[in-house]
């Protein structure tokens, strides 16, 4: 969901150690097997939605209103091209190597036709866009999900997307921007971006959960199989 | 974002004479483009009238879907536990709660363009999925997917995936805790109490 502002990082690193202990001592008894660490995910979600509700939607809501659709696409699709190289790498650490080119095939012509990827130029031509990351790597490597862990700032991850989350930054070619004022700038307002491209899904969340936090936990898992399986998970047991 | 597609999703079906023969992914095109060319042009809808959209989804889209089995899939196995009659209460509460959220959803449409995927199907199939994708400007393209089943000579949906989220699906686990903490008339009675909520809360915004 909201991801990679180097700002927060080291914070994020303390919770993330913090969060493991607790995780690995916690056996919350019963309630949900895919959720075991229920009760820490619940308080964190409440710190996260205070940390949203003050900071980050007040601030994606201004960026949302004062920016024009084509500025918003640009934007959009420049943070899209500079993803590319790690989804390619990605694409072909599955074994998917005609996707991985694709994906840089994308990489060069929305670098080059596309003016530092603010157009997405790939597209038009109907190269298609690929969703890939270190955590889908793993879990195509037969790495098991660990369960479902909500952190503070990044959001819902399970602890298998959470190491692969920690690649992916690691991966980040906006880390390596250079100098440190444009880095952090560029990543403040990739974390805008991320968040303003969620407001309309708030308030249907809202109206529709009955427990908003087991709403989104249960819509993060489901999207995650989806992209994991680019796009055909196993179909769930009707189960009545 | 979610909102646009969800509108697509509510979007599905159209009350135009159903044909028995026409294929499940005819069905759902024509639908959504009939659909999304009202909404093009409503500007009550796009102002965000709420009771303009459900009206509009009650007449054009219910019809198409088939909420009975919806809701058996929402439930999942404490389905069975129900009486006939707290299923008919669950799958009317339930209805209500998809409508109102959706309908929202529906006035948030604007500068997406829906592309439909190719669809093969046996002609003795009951049971498909069309999938389509919405296109937006920056953002990438979000897949929305309808499950038909055939009954009866006519294509029903009974379910909706937006970005591989059911819409139907995603709710087993907090109807599971409500059946857990207060039984089927639990269930039922929590759904309906967030039912008057938000229409409480929409009486209060339309008052402003």
């Amino acid at each position: 969901m909201m991801r990679k502002a180097p700002s927060i990082v080291p914070a994020c690193r303390a919770l993330l150690a913090a969060g493991l202990l607790v995780a690995g001592g916690a056996a919350f008894g019963e309630g949900n097997p895919r959720d075991p660490y229920e009760g820490f995910n619940r308080s964190m979600f409440a710190v996260n939605e205070v940390v949203d509700k003050y900071a980050a939607k007040p601030v994606a809501q201004v960026y949302d209103r004062a920016t024009p659709l084509p500025v918003k696409a640009a934007v959009g699709n420049f943070f899209g091209n500079t993803g590319m190289l790690w989804v390619g790498v990605n694409s072909a650490l599955q074994g998917k190597f005609a996707d991985s080119g694709i994906d840089f095939g994308r990489l060069l012509i929305n670098s080059t036709i596309g003016i530092f990827g603010l157009f997405d130029v790939a597209s038009e031509l109907g190269l298609e866009r690929h969703d890939e990351d270190f955590g889908q790597t793993l879990a195509v490597w037969g790495v098991g999900d660990g369960g479902f862990v909500f952190w503070p700032v990044i959001g819902p991850r399970t602890l298998r997307d959470t190491a692969g989350w920690g690649v992916d930054y690691a991966a980040d070619p906006v880390r390596y921007f250079d100098p440190t004022g444009v880095r952090d700038a560029v990543s403040i307002v990739r974390f805008v971006d991320i968040r303003a491209s969620l407001l309309p899904s708030d308030r249907v969340v809202e109206e529709a959960a009955l427990d908003k936090y087991a709403y989104i936990r249960d819509a993060y898992l489901q999207r995650r199989l989806n992209q994991i399986h680019d796009g055909r998970p196993p179909r769930l047991d009707d189960d009545y | 974002m979610m909102k646009n597609l969800l509108a697509l999703a509510a979007a599905a079906c159209l009350s135009l004479p159903v044909f028995a023969q026409q294929a499940p992914n005819d069905l759902v095109q024509q639908v959504t483009e009939d659909v999304l060319e009202i909404i093009h042009k409503d500007r009550e809808i796009q102002n965000g009238s709420t009771d303009k959209v459900i009206d509009l989804v009650d007449k054009k889209v219910l019809p198409h879907f088939n909420f009975r089995r919806m809701t058996a899939l929402a439930v999942g196995k404490d389905w069975r536990k129900a009486t006939p009659q707290q299923q008919q209460q669950l799958a009317t509460e339930f209805k209500t709660l998809l409508v109102r959220t959706y309908a929202n959803a529906l006035t948030g449409y604007r500068n997406q363009k829906v592309v439909y995927k190719p669809f093969r199907m046996k002609p003795e199939e009951t049971d498909v999925l069309v999938r389509t994708e919405v296109q937006q400007p920056g953002n990438k393209p979000i897949q929305l997917d309808y499950s038909l089943e055939l009954r009866d000579g006519v294509w029903k949906v009974y379910d909706v995936t937006v970005a591989g989220i059911s819409l139907v699906t995603n709710y087993r686990d907090q109807f599971a805790q409500e059946v857990r903490a207060g039984g089927v008339d639990g269930l039922i009675a929590s759904i309906a109490t967030k039912n008057r909520s938000l229409e409480a809360n929409q009486a209060k915004a339309e008052k402003k």
